[in-house]
């Protein structure tokens, strides 16, 4: 069924014009979205207007938490050699700041607040995937607990937020902290990844009818290009987390140079994820700005399509800086230079965006408010941040600065500037979205101005501090120095920051107190602003048809029209919860998808994961591998009960005389994108490891190295597994095919040969080094082959769970050949299968004969 | 016979793929100037003093980020709807995607350049 187009319908709207039928309309869509209440059964919501706000104040507490442990750093460098803490408890503070502030509060902050606000901005009732949503705020209230929680019992993590081995692989050298911190953070980033599917598909496909590309709110724009990086960004870095965590746990020298390993590998891994990490937390606040500010300005932003390129430009540029926090590390020049350039190269982008804002403030008649005053005042704090960026870009300036204060001053220049503070004003901004009320203007400035000068003070001594000498992560300082003034002035900066923080709490907590305002109360002209302060909790009461970027300006009765129903999707007759999926690129309707209703299975199976992660920590493996497999079956409970479901009626009137399908499969459905994203980020990871591959190729000057325990693992194994590989590829690719023709048993036939093919290719992988008698401890060479083929063999394994389940949904008749989109799906996880299989095998099969 | 070029050029799928393609041919780029870099100083030693391999990469780089741009120009250029070209037509539609790749080929272009200099001015492996 292709989609209607949408400039043939004829907005008919009579039938709403009966009061009762609204009303009728209105009961149904309360009752189906209807919050579970109760003690226990309310945390088993999944509605993004729920899990969105628990998600936000998690990753606000984590804030605060972090921002304490920095004032303990800053009361014990406020006086040279002082010894309120003690150099330990000192690398524990740090470490735990900056990983806090990374990991648990700047990138979980934009997921929370595009859970929120997403759905809204996009006119549609939930994000496609809700439970997901619920099961990503799980996991990271687990990992993020887990990981703060350490310092309380003095392991908490202390080789630096990069965690640059080979101080924090020796286990005679760091204890459990180091474990914590990358199996507990690898479970938050599963986390964000889940996150960056749900944003993506949201984006992509959830968009109201006729809002095409070119009309999406600019925060879409945005949240769309930050989740793309998300899902190259974070794999490299699980990657890395992997080789670490083989190296301290079963002592694979991934980076102990005395085996045939590099440290620097891990800093090639690491920053390939934390360059473009800052990008990821700044864009989204940028995002900000480019909704707030046209409201403020009250007129259209300027330059949409430059918008675009400067955030498209910078996610790309993002993934060419890298090598710039690696500049002292005696890379050839050459090399140093390119990242130079591309690191000079992103300023363009960067400036061209803010320049955009200016323009738009400049051409329109400008409401001084509370949220664009911390617009304003942070990009102030990012520029500076951002000149001396450019600054530190050029490589003979960075060995002077590197690893002194001047990079701490530099960094949180760019960190407040760019993120935290424009996160405020962003909550100033939609406050009254979430409760209907708007917070102290008089707080809000005081709060503001305090933080300014409490910021500049703080970071801007550290700049001289820096250049001075004064080196980054050393406990105390002596007074021959002459750093005391400058410490001093940081420290008050510090705690005048802490009380704008305090003052902003205030704010927040009087805010119950307070009257309930009135409907948008900016005179925004955006869709989220159709939210009521007397909160409804079906998102919107009905879905709209988009002709503008700023439809609530722009298109006569707009909200009126939203409201009583006379757009699309008025009503839920069968009791679902429902919204639309259209086309990606013009945005016509293509299905009313299912949403998933509130339960508990997203917890149970986020606490079960954490079993994996938290247990592996403390080597319980036996505990662990229990908890896989309830997190294995909680899943496919999950999978079975709740997704792919075959609807009542092939297709449902969404108003308008508009019928579209309630159950579409293959590459135009929600589900099939999802899985394509996500075996996106985990192809992504696995070129991570054959990164490592050739890596170690390029630094040893005979690579494969010759010896015992060194041979192999020949090409006979790694090519019987790739044909295994392929033949289940070929087997499930047909079996869709000759499925979706109605020759059903020779569909299941071919996937029960799928299934032994994919399992006899997880031996046959693992024979060749282990016949071979490839001993990993040894040196880095059987380390990596280890690494590359137990990791193929794990997804063929996967893969083979996969053609099971899809065999099994086959014979309990849950997918027949009209409604086969498990089988479209597991057919794209086997296209990236085939795929990691031919790359895996090739590289350790045949590569060492042609080196 | 040349607005038969620039109208066929019209014709060409404009999607979310096409917008990506300039500042992945930089991003090919890079990668390739990377490994070249690195590879070339680990392996061999040394490298020849702008090598031809990388001016022929560079050079095959811009020419066709620059034929993207062009043909992303020809397509910001199609007629049929009023200016501002904002509002939810096709061809509005086709305008904007066309427009952001054109501006993208020129931000890919001065990075790819920015990656070439370098080697221009260092041109050994210390």
């Amino acid at each position: 069924m292709t989609a209607p187009p949408l400039d043939d319908v004829a907005l008919d709207h009579t039938a709403q014009n009966d009061p009762a039928v609204r009303t009728a309309q209105e009961d149904r869509l309360r009752a189906v979205w209807k919050p579970p209440a109760g003690l226990f059964l309310r945390w088993s919501d999944v509605n993004n207007n729920r899990v969105g706000i628990w998600y936000t104040l998690t990753a606000f507490v984590f804030m605060l938490f972090a921002g304490v442990l920095a004032l303990v750093m800053r009361a014990q460098l406020a006086v040279p050699d002082n010894d309120l803490v003690s150099a330990n408890t000192f690398n524990q503070l740090f470490t735990l700041h900056g990983s806090m502030m990374m990991f648990l509060f700047a990138v979980p902050m934009f997921e929370a607040v595009s859970i929120i606000l997403l759905p809204q901005l996009l006119g549609a009732r939930d994000l496609p995937f809700p439970r997901l949503s619920a099961f990503g705020y799980w996991s990271f209230l687990i990992g993020g607990v887990f990981v703060g929680g350490s310092i309380f019992f003095n392991v908490a993590p202390d080789g630096g937020w990069f965690m640059y081995p080979p101080l924090t692989t020796r286990t005679d050298l760091s204890g459990l902290g180091a474990d914590i911190w990358m199996l507990g953070l690898s479970f938050i980033e599963v986390s964000s990844v889940a996150a960056a599917v749900e944003l993506i598909v949201g984006v992509l496909k959830c968009r109201p009818p006729g809002m095409r590309l070119n009309l999406m709110p600019l925060y879409a724009w945005y949240i769309l290009v930050v989740a793309v990086m998300i899902l190259f960004a974070f794999p490299p870095l699980i990657a890395g987390d992997v080789l670490f965590e083989m190296e301290r746990l079963l002592d694979w020298p991934f980076f102990d140079a005395a085996r045939g390993g590099d440290p620097l590998l891990w800093q090639h891994l690491f920053w390939i994820f934390g360059h473009p990490e800052v990008y990821i937390i700044f864009l989204p606040s940028i995002a900000l700005f480019a909704m707030l500010i046209p409201t403020f300005s009250q007129r259209h932003l300027l330059g949409y399509p430059w918008i675009v390129l400067a955030a498209v430009g910078t996610a790309f540029l993002s993934f060419g800086l890298w090598v710039h926090h690696m500049f002292a590390t005696g890379l050839p020049k050459i090399s140093l230079a390119f990242f130079s350039a591309a690191s000079e190269a992103v300023a363009i982008p960067t400036g061209v965006q803010i320049f955009c804002f200016i323009a738009t403030l400049w051409a329109g008649r400008v409401i001084w408010s509370t949220p664009l005053l911390y617009a304003t005042g942070s990009l102030a704090i990012f520029v500076i941040g951002g000149l001396t960026g450019v600054m530190v870009a050029v490589a003979p300036f960075d060995w002077q600065a590197h690893d002194t204060y001047f990079i701490v001053a530099h960094l949180h220049y760019v960190l407040l500037g760019g993120t935290l503070l424009p996160l405020f004003g962003g909550l100033y901004y939609y406050w009254p979205l979430v409760t209907g009320k708007k917070l102290s203007d008089r707080l809000g400035r005081i709060a503001f101005w305090v933080m300014f000068a409490g910021a500049n003070l703080a970071f801007f001594p550290m700049h001289f501090s820096g250049l001075m000498g004064m080196p980054r992560r050393v406990f105390t300082y002596p007074a021959e120095l002459g750093l005391g003034g400058l410490n001093m002035a940081s420290t008050i900066g510090a705690f005048l920051f802490a009380a704008g923080v305090a003052l902003v709490c205030v704010d927040l907590c009087l805010s119950p107190t307070r009257k309930k305002g009135k409907r948008n109360p900016w005179n925004a002209g955006t869709l989220e602003w159709l939210a009521h302060p007397e909160d409804e909790d079906w998102g919107i009461r009905s879905v709209p048809l988009i002709e503008s970027r700023y439809p609530i300006w722009d298109q006569p009765g707009f909200v009126e029209k939203v409201d009583e129903g006379r757009f699309f999707l008025p009503d839920a007759e069968e009791g679902r919860r429902e919204t639309i999926v259209t086309t990606v690129l013009d945005a016509r309707p293509l299905q009313v998808v299912r949403l998933g209703t509130p339960s508990f299975k997203p917890m149970f199976t986020a606490i079960a994961l954490g079993g994996v992660f938290i247990l592996t920590t403390y080597h319980l493996y036996w505990a662990a591998l229990g908890c896989g497999v309830t997190t294995l079956a909680m899943i496919l409970w999950w999978l079975w009960t709740g997704t792919a479901e075959i609807p009542e009626k092939a297709g449902k009137s969404i108003g308008h005389g508009l019928t579209i399908p309630l159950y579409i499969s293959g590459p135009s459905s929600s589900g099939w994108w999802a899985m394509f994203i996500t075996m996106m980020a985990d192809a992504t990871a696995f070129s991570g490891l054959v990164f490592g591959y050739y890596f170690f190729w390029t630094i040893h000057p005979e690579f494969p190295p010759a010896g015992p325990g060194m041979d192999g693992p020949g090409a006979f194994w790694p090519m019987a597994a790739l044909a295994l590989v392929l033949a289940g590829w070929a087997a499930t690719l047909v079996a869709r095919i000759i499925h979706a023709r109605g020759q059903v048993s020779a569909a299941r036939g071919l996937l029960a040969f799928g299934i032994l093919a994919s399992l006899a290719s997880l031996a046959a992988g693992l024979a060749g080094p282990w016949l071979t008698d490839l001993r990993p401890t040894l040196h880095v060479y059987p380390a990596i082959v280890w690494t590359l083929a137990i990791w193929t063999t794990a997804h063929s394994g996967i893969g083979a769970i996969m053609q099971a389940y899809a065999l099994a949904r086959s014979l309990a008749g849950r997918m027949p050949p009209a409604y086969d989109a498990d089988l479209h799906n597991i057919t794209v996880y086997q296209h990236f299968l085939a795929l990691t299989a031919i790359v895996a095998y090739a590289t350790i099969g045949l590569f060492p004969a042609a080196a | 016979m040349k607005r038969g070029i620039g109208h066929r050029v019209r014709e060409l799928k404009v999607t979310l793929w096409t917008l990506i393609v300039p500042p992945t041919l930089w991003a090919a780029h890079f990668l390739f100037s990377y490994l070249w870099a690195a590879i070339s100083c680990e392996k061999v030693g040394y490298f020849a003093r702008f090598p031809i391999t990388f001016a022929v990469g560079t050079g095959l780089a811009l020419v066709l980020i620059v034929a993207s741009g062009l043909i992303a120009w020809a397509q910001t250029r199609t007629p049929g709807t009023p200016a501002p070209h904002d509002g939810g037509t096709d061809i509005d539609r086709l305008r904007f995607i066309a427009y952001s790749t054109m501006l993208l080929a020129g931000l890919s272009f001065v990075a790819v350049v920015f990656t070439a200099i370098p080697v221009m001015l260092i041109g050994d492996c210390r």
